[in-house]
Parts: structure tokens; C-alpha cells; sequence
């Protein structure tokens, strides 16, 4: 019986329900192991000038501490820029950069030698936001663009015209288990990492770099992670490097576990974004013509920052056929820990600022919003050529808008909110419907491609290796079902085994939400491969020449856990007895499986091309309170609809869009990066990072999928699912917004990203002084007895 | 200065020689090797190290072992009985109530003390316990599930 399409448990169910799947620091420390611990940055901007750590290194129980004079290879590191350093070279870039590495026996010793490290520095004036980066044009990277026709001309001659500045906030990705490395020397200088990690063959790579070994002297291993969130795509990089510099010098295990609160400090976060916007439009609210200039808080250094502009810049149009557009894109430099990818990765900061122009169009044009994005939407067969040239087919977009308009009562309850807006005194509502078209692949050609080695037991058991990391997204199960159904056995006879690089080599990391597409879809050929094998030794094995059965491979089927004929298919073989028959004959029933995204390809100088291999889509509906004297919102309910091909394990899947959903609610409403003039993050830990909690679920929460049979490109005609689901948390933003807007139009105007009490408040406030002021003038009127115009 | 602690972990006697001050999630998790627990945040926040003290849900992150002397500590190891799974561990299994993992062990322990206390709860009692651990991943819409299912079947105790 097939498993795929079925909800089949989580790889580790049983594991996290006892809490025996171990994580990373659950791990029994190996005989001699060491705890590093560092020493950073006191400031955000400055020039290093001497370390002293004579102090700490007397303290009993420390064994060694290093700096960036210690490294034998290379400090610079990079995901492809090298242009970060591990340990602080010369120059201090953020607050709490690594400094000094103290390896002690015990947290005890390495707490109080962590006090006695005096770094001298000379402190100069930091660049926090992108603002300031603007004005000294401290920039990372060129300024990108994609555009198509003459926007000039379009926006000048458009009946409308808007134009206006967004600003949206970034995210801790604030995965429960912190950045976390353990290392160990193995024979002749060889390391042995484990890490918390998305991208295994990165971590042994920079590790080889730091080191100056060779790659094949690393081997990187991650078993799973206790969240990531894309936070340990690129990030868990300094972590591992620090265990295994420590390993390495001292010739003993070296365990680097984050607190939440440093973890929160020092590593990259959602880029904060500044977008300046124009557009023209018709009467009806259609756009004919866009501008975006885009500029993203990118922190010290590149690392992904370059990609997530990309994709930012690729996704603008969103779910809406965008004529006339001009789109372009800069990484600003700020002394910031380096910004890095989070779920949607620069695609949640292009969806808000679409999303709140055609609110504002809708607005201005007095118009429901609805209505304006169902004439935006990209259309079936015409007005469907992305800005970027991409030809954007089996669109359901249409179909997703107006089904979830129905399902969720749009146009009744739109009467109901304003209604109630008009009566209520203590709160207002808001209702908003946004989309979601997400394009799915690395826009990084190269990193297209997954690998997979199975194993073949000959009890027909079967494991399997893939470089893909299991981090609570259900890739792991996800595998075990596309290889069950191959072979025709129950998915308990596969076992996913640990990430490794000395299993699968040269892999992409786990993201994009491109994990399963990849490595399954390597892990169906490697299998393939086996069959091919098997198929020709069962034909024979099957055959019966006095039967008149000649031996057949096409004929072969792997059913139920057995082998068989399809011609006399009651004579079957046990799929297991098969595999033992066939080793003894010579028959290799191992395979590696590489698989390419065939397709896919952009020009990032021209800004064209085909980066996406398909897209998936959805909608969501949210209603939104605001009490009207706190500001204080809350989420009533919420409708989504998102179309995820076949689904190969539903149960997964819709865990991944109620969750992504979750995050994206949290981005939008009360996650809120605070710092302080010298670039120390206020909002450090969960005691004043608000992230969503069981009471923020919305009482009402109706999640559907658009079932559909169309996505033949994919594995099992499947779609991605990972980070889609988060961007449809915009909904409950453009809600808010929605809300203001029966308040004032300056203070639905004024709304930034999140939308916290705060801010919420701030633009009520706003609204009321546009109110009070009007009311004066009608006061001052009246009694100089004259008559005014009303709006 | 260290001092010597007994107390009653998952039914034994433990006696552990220790500073009065470390966390008690630091002793069970390094002294007595019960990984159940995690550290998540350090400051009562996540509930990731939840664990009972006497019966009721603790943060045993911030939790001193000095004052969880003499005390009785339960943690997730202490769950299943035999092979058998706690009707909690059932039901986070049926509901897939986790993604990631990582607060589930102290999810199912503040629930298992929300239903000790109040084995039939309604739908705001648990979602108000429940509210002290938070879950990344947004597994909520199960956990409440999960926890709503054992309360409605009243397997720990109360009505049927």
C-alpha cells in the first residue's frame, strides 16, 4: 500500500514525544571535552587595538584561549564573498563579534575567565540603519534591477498616481535550540563536526578554509536541529568553526553552545527593509505602472544578503501582472551582525509592499481592496509574463481568490466590519485578503541540484543518505515515503540516516523550501537505479520456461512489500529474500542518485529569465480587532487556501502552513528588533522579543489546500510547502491597515511593519490629531458663522 | 561552595553534590543524565526545560537546585510506563502536535500537570495553562488539539 499522499508520522515522533531524540547538547560529552565560550565586541564600530587575556588564562580549568592570530587557514569567511571575519581582525564591526575563544573545563571556570578578557579599543561612530548607509553610500554589492518599459512615460501619463516610503522590521528567527557545534580531532589532523546545521558541506568547508586542510580532511554531520528557520543556513558557520578551532589546537572535543540571549545579540536576522514606491494606476485601481527602490539592512557583510535581494526583487508583482515596471535593489552596510535568510528569504519584504499599495490604491480610489487585487491578479493566457520574462502558467490564482472569497464570507463580513466600525467606540476591525505567489528554486542556478545514496539491505531494509537536514520540516519522512513506494515496501523498513558530507558530497543547503524536491527527487533515481538492477535479476528469477513466462524485466512490479511478474503476479517473491538472492549473485543493490532542476536559469546582470521551476500559490482572509486605546490587536479568525500540488504526506504539510502562517503573523504584528543608539539589541531575548504564542492563535483558523494533479514538473507532481505559508501572514498586516483606514487615511497611511500595540497606537494617535484638528476647524467655523466643505 | 542535595527524581532518591545555585535543569540534564528537558531560553520564558516540582510545572531553568530539595521532580523520562506511553505522549503522537521537537517534552509536562489538576479542562483552561510554553514551529492548533483530547476522554482521572 502506497504510503505517499498518506499523513504518515514525523521521522523522530516517537523521539520528541518520550524526549529521546537527541539534539545537539544532548549529546554525552566525550572524555576531556571542552566548553568554548567567547568574548566579543564591547562595541559596535572600532578599531581593535590589543587583547589581553593573561587574566583568563590563569583562571583554573580554562586550557587555551585564541584570537584571530590563531587561525592557521583563512579567518575571512563567507557563504561565496569571504568578506566576514570568523575572529575580529584589526577592526570591531558589531556589538558582541567574536573576540577571544576561551576553552575551559567547566562553565564554572569559563564564566569567570569570560570576565577577566580586557579588550583596548578605540570607538568610532556606527552605521545602524539603512538611512545612514545611504547617506555615506556604504553599500554591499551592485544595485540591482529588473524592469520592462518605459515607467516614466507610463507613470506620467496614469490617471492616478500614488507614491510613498514602507518600511518593514526584521525577525529573529528564534529557533528554540541556539547555534550549537560539537568537534572533535580524528586521526592525523582530521575534524570531526557536528553541527546544528542547514548546510553541512558549507560548515566543512569554511571549517577545511579556517583550518587550512583539505575538504576531505572535514567531515561535517548533523543529525537534526531544533529549528532553523533559515537562521542556520549560513549562520551556524562561526559556532562550528569555533568548536573546531578549539579541537583542533587542543587536540580535544570542543562543545559551542549559544545562550538564547548572545545567540539573539550576535548572529543575523530578516533583513529590515526601506522601500520607496510609486505607482500609476486607472480608475478602476488597475496598475499600470510600478517603481520599487528597494534597500535592505544587510549588517557587516554579504553572506546571503545579495540572494535575498534578489528574490525581493522577483517577487514585487507577487500574485499581480505588473505592465510597466521598474524594480531595483541595494545591500546597505551597517555594523550590524550580518542579516541572513529567514523563511520567505526577501520575499515577505517585496509581498507587504504590493500588497500595501494596492490596499492604498484601493483607498484612494475608494474602492475595496479585494476588488482591486482580483483586476491585478495574473491572468490565464494573457497578462501572465513576469517582469523578470518568466512565463507564469497554470496559474489558480484566480480560482484560489474567489473560492477563499467565498469560504470565508468576504463580502458579508466586510458589511459586518463596517458595520461595526461605524458603531463601536472602543475598537475597530479590519478584513484584508492577500496572496501568494512563490517562486520555487534556488535563484542561484548552481545550487539546483540534491544527491541521495541508498543502501539496500539484504533483508529488504533499506537506508538512506541525502544532504538534506531534518529541522522539524518532515523532509526526512517525506523521503522515507517517495522510497517506500519505489521499492513497493512499508515505510518503516526505510530509515533516514544523519546528514553527512561523508555520505553526500558538495550538497545544497536545506532551504529554498527546496529540500524534498532535490534530495527526493535524487533519492527516487538512486532507487530507480536499483530497480533497473533488480528488474533484470527478478526477471529471470521469476521466469518459467515451462510456463512459456520468457523472462521479462518491464514486467516486473514492486508490490506490498514483494517482487513480482505482472503476467503471473500471484507468484511474487519477498522483496527482502529478492535482495539477498540478488547479492549472491553479484547484483550491487547500493545507488547514488543525483538529481538537476532541468529549466532553470537567470540572468541576474539583465534581470531575465527563468529562475522558478514552478510557483506555489494561496491566498489568505484575516479579520483583525484593535482596541482603539491600547492599540492591542487581536486575530479573530482566518481563512487560507494554498495550492501545494499533491501533497506527499498531508499531515506534514498542513503543519507547515498552520506554522508558517504563525511566523508570518508574528512578523507583521508584535516581533519588534529594538536597539539602542550603539547597536545593541534591546529585544535580546524572549522577555522582551515577543514571538506568538498559544493565546495569539486565531480562535478561528480555517486551513485548506486547492487540491490540483497539474505540477508534472515536480517529484510525484508535489509542490513546496516550507516557506509559502508564512508570506500569507501578510494578510492579517493588511488587515490592520484595513482597520485604520476606517479611522483616517493618515493613519492607515502611516502603518509600518510590525504592527505592534505601538504602532497601532502612533497611528491612531495620528488619525486623532487629523480628527481634532478637523473638528476644531469646524468649531472655528461655526462660530465665525461661516460654511465649510466637508470631505 | 557545594553542598549535598537529595531529592526524589522520577520516583528515586537522588542525592547530588553540587553548588546550591546551579539550575535545576543543569543537574538532571548533566548530573543525572535526563535529556528530556531542554535549555531553551534561561529566563522562564519558552518552558522548552518544564519539568514538575511537587506536581506543579516548573521552569527548571531558572529553578535553583537548592530550593528543589527534599522535592519531588518529575520529568518526561518518567512518563511511560513500561512500554506503555503516557495517554499525553498518545495523544501528541496521534495529533503530530510538534515539528521540531524541541519544547515538546515540556509542552506534554505542563500539560500532564494542568490535567493532574484538572483532568477534564476546557478549551480556555488549556490554552491559558499552555500559554507558559511557546512552540517556533506554530504547532499550537495541535498541541491544544492533542491536549483537548485526552481531557475530553478523561483518562486522568474525572469524567468519562
Amino acid at each position: 500500500m502506497p504510503s505517499v499522499g498518506k499523513s504518515v508520522p514525523h521521522d523522530a515522533a516517537l523521539g520528541h514525544v518520550t524526549g529521546q531524540a537527541p539534539y545537539l547538547d544532548d549529546l554525552r560529552p566525550l572524555a576531556g571535552e571542552l566548553i568554548v565560550g567567547f568574548v566579543g565586541s564591547p562595541v559596535a564600530a572600532g578599531e581593535l587595538l590589543g587583547i589581553d587575556f593573561a587574566a583568563a588564562q590563569a583562571v583554573p580549568g580554562v586550557i587555551a584561549c585564541f584570537t584571530a592570530a590563531d587561525v592557521p587557514g583563512r579567518n575571512m569567511f563567507g557563504v561565496i564573498t569571504h568578506d566576514e571575519p570568523f575572529l575580529a581582525d584589526g577592526k570591531l564591526l558589531y556589538r558582541g563579534q567574536p573576540v577571544v575563544l576561551i576553552a575551559a573545563e567547566n562553565a564554572a571556570a569559563l564564566e569567570r575567565a569570560r570576565k577577566l578578557v580586557c579588550i583596548e579599543y578605540r570607538e568610532s561612530t556606527p552605521i545602524l540603519d539603512v538611512e545612514e548607509s545611504i547617506r555615506q553610500k556604504k553599500f554591499i554589492g551592485p544595485l540591482r534591477r529588473i524592469a520592462r518599459g518605459d515607467v516614466n512615460t507610463t507613470l506620467a501619463e496614469a490617471p492616478h498616481r500614488l507614491r510613498g516610503t514602507f518600511t518593514s522590521g526584521g525577525q529573529e528567527q528564534f529557533y528554540l535550540e541556539s547555534q550549537a557545534a560539537i568537534a572533535y580531532p580524528g586521526e592525523q589532523g582530521q575534524i570531526v563536526v557536528h553541527s546544528s546545521t542547514q548546510n553541512p558541506t558549507e560548515i566543512q568547508a569554511l571549517v577545511a578554509e579556517m583550518l587550512g586542510v583539505g575538504q576531505h580532511e572535514v567531515v561535517c554531520i548533523c543529525k537534526r536541529m531544533g529549528g532553523a528557520f533559515g537562521g542556520k543556513e549560513s549562520q551556524a558557520a562561526i559556532p562550528a568553526m569555533m568548536a573546531a578551532l578549539v579541537a583542533s589546537k587542543t587536540g580535544r572535543s570542543a562543545r559551542v553552545i549559544y545562550n538564547k540571549d548572545d545567540d539573539m545579540r550576535v548572529t543575523g536576522k530578516r533583513h529590515a527593509y526601506l522601500s520607496k514606491w510609486e505607482v500609476g494606476f486607472d480608475d478602476n485601481g488597475r496598475i499600470a505602472a510600478l517603481r520599487v527602490a528597494y534597500y535592505s539592512n544587510g549588517g557587516i557583510s554579504t553572506d546571503l544578503s545579495l540572494a535575498v535581494m534578489e528574490r525581493t526583487l522577483l517577487h514585487t508583482d507577487n500574485c499581480y501582472f505588473l505592465p510597466v515596471v521598474e524594480l531595483t535593489g541595494q545591500v546597505c552596510f551597517t555594523n550590524l551582525p550580518s542579516n541572513t535568510a529567514f523563511r520567505g528569504f526577501g520575499g515577505p519584504q517585496a509581498m507587504v509592499v504590493i500588497e500595501n499599495i494596492l490596499q492604498a490604491i484601493a483607498e484612494h480610489r475608494g474602492l475595496d481592496a479585494f476588488d482591486v487585487r482580483m483586476r491585478n491578479l495574473y491572468g490565464v493566457g494573457e497578462r501572465n509574463v513576469t517582469p523578470y520574462g518568466q512565463l507564469f502558467d497554470r496559474n489558480h490564482l484566480p480560482e484560489i481568490y474567489a473560492t477563499l472569497a467565498a469560504r470565508s464570507h468576504y463580502r458579508t463580513r466586510r458589511q459586518e466590519v463596517t458595520t461595526f466600525n461605524r458603531e463601536s467606540r472602543t475598537h475597530i476591525r479590519g478584513l484584508a485578503m492577500t496572496g501568494v505567489k512563490f517562486g520555487i528554486s534556488f535563484t542561484t542556478k548552481f545550487l539546483n541540484q540534491g544527491n541521495a545514496l541508498i543502501h539496500v539491505y539484504t533483508d529488504g531494509t533499506v537506508q538512506v543518505s541525502t544532504g538534506a537536514t531534518e529541522m522539524g520540516q518532515g523532509v526526512n519522512v517525506k523521503i522515507r515515503q517517495l522510497v517506500a513506494d519505489e521499492f513497493g515496501i512499508d515505510v518503516g523498513r526505510v530509515m533516514l540516516m544523519p546528514t553527512s558530507t561523508e555520505k553526500n558530497i558538495n550538497t545544497s543547503p536545506t532551504a529554498a523550501s527546496a529540500g524534498t524536491d532535490l534530495n527526493g527527487a535524487a533519492a527516487v533515481k538512486a532507487c530507480r537505479e536499483i530497480k533497473r538492477r533488480l528488474r533484470q535479476f527478478a526477471a529471470g528469477r521469476l521466469a518459467d520456461a515451462a510456463a512459456g513466462l520468457t523472462p521479462s524485466a518491464s514486467h516486473i512490479q514492486f508490490r506490498e512489500g514483494h517482487v513480482r511478474d505482472s503476467r503471473r503476479p500471484q507468484q511474487r517473491i519477498e522483496f527482502g529474500q529478492l535482495c539477498a538472492e540478488a547479492r549472491r549473485e553479484r547484483v550491487d543493490l547500493g545507488a547514488r542518485g543525483f538529481y538537476a532542476t532541468p529549466g532553470v536559469d537567470f540572468n541576474r546582470e539583465t534581470g531575465q529569465g527563468t529562475p522558478f521551476f514552478y510557483f506555489t500559490q494561496g491566498a489568505a482572509v484575516a479579520e483583525v480587532l484593535i482596541d482603539r486605546f491600547t492599540g492591542e490587536l487581536s486575530v479573530p479568525r482566518v481563512d487560507l487556501l494554498i495550492d501545494i500540488g499533491r501533497s506527499l504526506n498531508p499531515g506534514v504539510d498542513h503543519g507547515q502552513i498552520t506554522g508558517g502562517f504563525i511566523q508570518g503573523m508574528g512578523w507583521v504584528t508584535t516581533e519588534a528588533l529594538i536597539y539602542d543608539a550603539k547597536g545593541e539589541l534591546l529585544s535580546h531575548s524572549p522577555t522582551t522579543y515577543k514571538i506568538p504564542a498559544i493565546t495569539d492563535v486565531p480562535p478561528i483558523f480555517n486551513v485548506a489546500t486547492f487540491e490540483n494533479n497539474d505540477n508534472t514538473r515536480n517529484v510525484y507532481r508535489s509542490k513546496a510547502v516550507g516557506e509559502p505559508p508564512l508570506m500569507l501572514g501578510i494578510a492579517v498586516w493588511a488587515a490592520a491597515r484595513n482597520a485604520l483606514a476606517y479611522f483616517s487615511h493618515e493613519a492607515s497611511t502611516a502603518l509600518r511593519l510590525p504592527a505592534t500595540g505601538e504602532e497601532l497606537l502612533r497611528c491612531i494617535t495620528l488619525g486623532e490629531t487629523e480628527l481634532q484638528q478637523s473638528l476644531e476647524s469646524v468649531e472655528a467655523a461655526r462660530s465665525a458663522g461661516g460654511i465649510i466643505a466637508t470631505k | 561552595m557545594q553542598q549535598k542535595i537529595t531529592l526524589t527524581v522520577n520516583g528515586k532518591e537522588r542525592t547530588v553534590t553540587t553548588d546550591p545555585n546551579r539550575p535545576l535543569l543543569d543537574v538532571l540534564r548533566e548530573d543525572l543524565g535526563l535529556m528530556g528537558p531542554k535549555f531553551g531560553c534561561g529566563e522562564r520564558q519558552c518552558g522548552a526545560c518544564t519539568v514538575l516540582l511537587n506536581g506543579r510545572a516548573t521552569y527548571s531553568c531558572a529553578t535553583k537546585i537548592s530550593s528543589a530539595k527534599g522535592r519531588k521532580i518529575e520529568t518526561i523520562e518518567s512518563l511511560m510506563e513500561g512500554d506503555k506511553l503516557h495517554p499525553l505522549q498518545e495523544a501528541f503522537l496521534a495529533e503530530n502536535a510538534f515539528q521540531c521537537g524541541y519544547c515538546t517534552s515540556g509542552m506534554i509536562m505542563n500539560a500532564v500537570a494542568l490535567l493532574r489538576e484538572k483532568p477534564n479542562a476546557d478549551t480556555e483552561e488549556i490554552r491559558e495553562a499552555m500559554d507558559r510554553n511557546t512552540c517556533r514551529c506554530g504547532t499550537y492548533t495541535r498541541i491544544m488539539k492533542a491536549v483537548e483530547s485526552v481531557a475530553k476522554a478523561g483518562v486522568m482521572g474525572g469524567k468519562k
